[in-house]
């Protein structure tokens, strides 16, 4: 079992507590491509935040790949997501000021790797995105498809466990949208990734093998989607 | 370390205009500690140049009159120091810390003559051997007086630099005078040194063997000063008890109150020294807190800038830790940037301080003026050493690491979920 979570917990405190997941029970295995679906304050991008030890929780047992992952210090979490999680953010969170092939380049920079070897990975990535052209633009120069792309490789480049896609066609359009997810389809299929994308958009949620529902900070439940017939538009558009 | 310069080049580079303006102020501060310093070493070296010219471990006795009765004579008594008192201080209670004693005796208002040039009204001084170590007295050419002299009373004459240009008529070949005669009043010396005097006064004695100008004047056991040196004075203190030693030993040998600080003058140039350096340290310890407080303003600016800069990249910083960037990995990133903006700026403000240094000794370092009837430079090198260029660049990095210190605190602080929800 890659990931396991025993009955998570977890309140905000902002004056007023908001109890946000109320017992989340999940397991997802090595190689599986999972999406996590919503309505907005459902708590899933909660879950996503724990899911990639980017917020701590406050009952339960949170377990990724064998270690348990709780109270850890700040040291010690960004070590594990540095090596086990690969992030692929709607709004792309590229580094402004960096190249591509830089920006791709950067968790490995937090490895302690040399330069050289560091850069023939990165241009390695660039290269399966179909992006070795564009290795020294800046994101701001490329198009939303190719930024995402590059996000993809940089999530890739340290062979995390699981990769953590946050709305990932939030910002595209439908054509792009479906290459993208055909991009991610396709690195599950081929290399095994294991892909956790949280949407709501039900397309994007289509390409997924396993759909879970969440509703009120429980999972309602959890749909076996390996016949890809789950989206109300048909299994190769992306409904915007 | 490669990629943390590439990092910092990045930011900075994109802030240009910013980073100038924050530089400016430290470069400013570090501009106004090195003048400030140097000007306060120029001063410091343009009061000492006269006292630098002496043996620190000397000092100079002389007669007086004493002020206050004792052993039944009355007060206002002139003491006259004898040729007996030199023997005392040379061989007497005080003789283990005495080093070397030079007693002189001077005659002026005589003409010397060279050829059919003459100078009117010239000094004659004479002296003993230990002389030039005391008063550390610089010979252009020649050499000094010495034992062989005193003992045979030799007629030899030191001129100065300035009777010797005069002499060659503007020449410097000094070497060509020595072995020459001159003829103070009507008696002929033979030149055997040129001394350098000073520029700036009536530094025209000539020197000869104290012996000789006693059996040629026929003069009595009078002498007009006794100059000796010591070892062994670390303080101001056992300077003190030092210098009450001696004046007890000469006051009692003329029959003076122990204490009358009249009845013989004691020039202590040991203490002298020793306030002269403290007043110095004083003076530069001011220069520094003022040049610091100066700095202190540019410092603040720096500050101020990395705190706006984390502001601007907290986002950036929340990429960085969601890909496993450590806290001590951001915090290395802007205190490093903070210390090489100081450092670098700081640079170039040391090296304009330092023009700037120069620019001083070329101009107001050259001029002189008119103080207590004499003339003395108004700064005599007014540069800082390498010791202060090394303690200004301390200064720089650890004035860096403050300004960069809180600001990086603040980026490591940064939770990455916050920054990436912050678009």
């Amino acid at each position: 079992m890659l990931i396991e979570l025993k009955n998570i917990h977890k309140t905000y405190d902002n004056g007023q507590p908001l109890h946000v997941l109320k017992g989340i029970d999940l397991e997802i295995e090595k190689g599986e491509f999972v999406s996590i679906m919503g309505a907005s304050g459902s708590g899933k991008s909660t879950l996503l935040n724990i899911l990639g030890i980017l917020d701590n929780y406050d009952e339960g047992e949170y377990h990724l790949a064998g270690h348990l992952i709780k109270n850890l210090s700040e040291r010690e979490s960004a070590t594990y997501r540095n090596q086990m999680i690969g992030f692929v953010f709607q709004s792309f969170n590229l580094i402004g000021f960096k190249t591509a092939v830089e920006n791709v380049e950067l968790p490995l920079f937090y490895q302690g790797m040399n330069r050289h070897r560091r850069r023939e990975l990165a241009m390695g990535y660039l290269e399966k995105m179909g992006l070795t052209d564009w290795a020294g633009h800046y994101p701001n120069e490329m198009s939303g498809g190719q930024k995402q792309r590059v996000a993809i490789a940089r999530a890739l480049i340290t062979h995390p466990e699981i990769i953590l896609a946050d709305e990932p066609t939030g910002a595209l359009d439908s054509k792009t949208s479906v290459e993208v997810m055909e991009l991610l389809t396709k690195l599950n299929r081929e290399d095994g990734v294991t892909i956790i994308v949280v949407t709501h958009e039900s397309g994007v949620a289509n390409c997924a093998d396993k759909i879970v529902h969440i509703k009120d900070g429980l999972i309602e439940r959890v749909e076996d989607n390996s016949q890809h017939h789950s989206s109300m538009f048909g299994t190769t558009t992306i409904m915007k | 370390m490669h990629d943390l310069f590439i990092e910092i080049w990045e930011s900075v580079r994109r802030n240009k205009v910013r980073t100038c303006l924050t530089g400016l102020a430290v470069a400013w501060g570090i501009f106004m500690l090195i003048v400030l310093l140097g000007a306060g070493n120029g001063l410091m070296n343009a009061f000492l140049s006269d006292s630098g010219e002496f043996a620190s471990n000397t000092m100079m006795v002389g007669g007086g009159y004493t002020s206050k009765p004792y052993d039944g004579l009355k007060q206002g008594r002139r003491i006259a120091l004898t040729d007996h008192d030199a023997d005392l201080l040379k061989t007497g209670p005080l003789a283990d810390r005495i080093d070397l004693v030079s007693s002189s005796v001077s005659r002026s208002g005589y003409t010397m003559t060279y050829g059919r040039r003459y100078f009117n009204n010239v000094t004659l001084n004479g002296t003993f051997p230990g002389d030039i170590e005391m008063n550390r007295v610089k010979m252009d050419a020649g050499r000094f007086i010495n034992d062989k002299d005193i003992s045979e009373k030799r007629k030899v004459i030191i001129i100065t630099h300035l009777h010797a240009k005069n002499f060659l008529t503007g020449g410097t070949d000094y070497d060509k005078l020595l072995g020459q005669k001159v003829k103070v009043g009507n008696l002929s010396f033979t030149i055997i040194g040129v001394r350098h005097g000073m520029e700036n006064e009536d530094d025209r004695d000539l020197y000869v063997p104290y012996t000789t100008i006693k059996s040629i004047f026929g003069l009595n056991d009078e002498v007009a000063g006794i100059t000796f040196s010591f070892h062994g004075l670390t303080n101001e203190a056992e300077s003190d008890a030092f210098e009450n030693e001696v004046r007890t030993t000469l006051n009692t040998a003329h029959r003076a109150a122990p204490d009358d600080r009249r009845a013989v003058w004691i020039w202590n140039r040991f203490k002298q020294n020793l306030q002269m350096n403290k007043g110095r340290s004083i003076l530069l310890t001011a220069l520094w807190i003022i040049g610091l407080f100066t700095l202190v303003s540019g410092i603040v600016g720096v500050s101020n800038i990395m705190l706006i800069t984390v502001k601007e990249r907290t986002h950036e910083f929340g990429i960085r830790k969601a890909l496993g960037a450590r806290p001590g990995s951001i915090l290395k990133l802007i205190v490093t940037e903070s210390v090489l903006i100081t450092a670098f700026f700081g640079y170039v403000g040391m090296l304009l301080g330092m023009i700037a240094c120069q620019i001083l000794d070329m101009t107001v370092g050259q001029s002189r003026m008119e103080m207590f009837g004499q003339s003395i430079k108004m700064l005599d090198n007014p540069t800082v050493g390498l010791g202060t260029a090394i303690g200004a660049t301390v200064v720089l990095i650890v004035a860096g690491t403050i300004a960069g210190i809180f600001p990086a605190m603040q980026a490591a602080k940064v939770k990455p979920i916050e920054a990436l929800r912050a678009e």
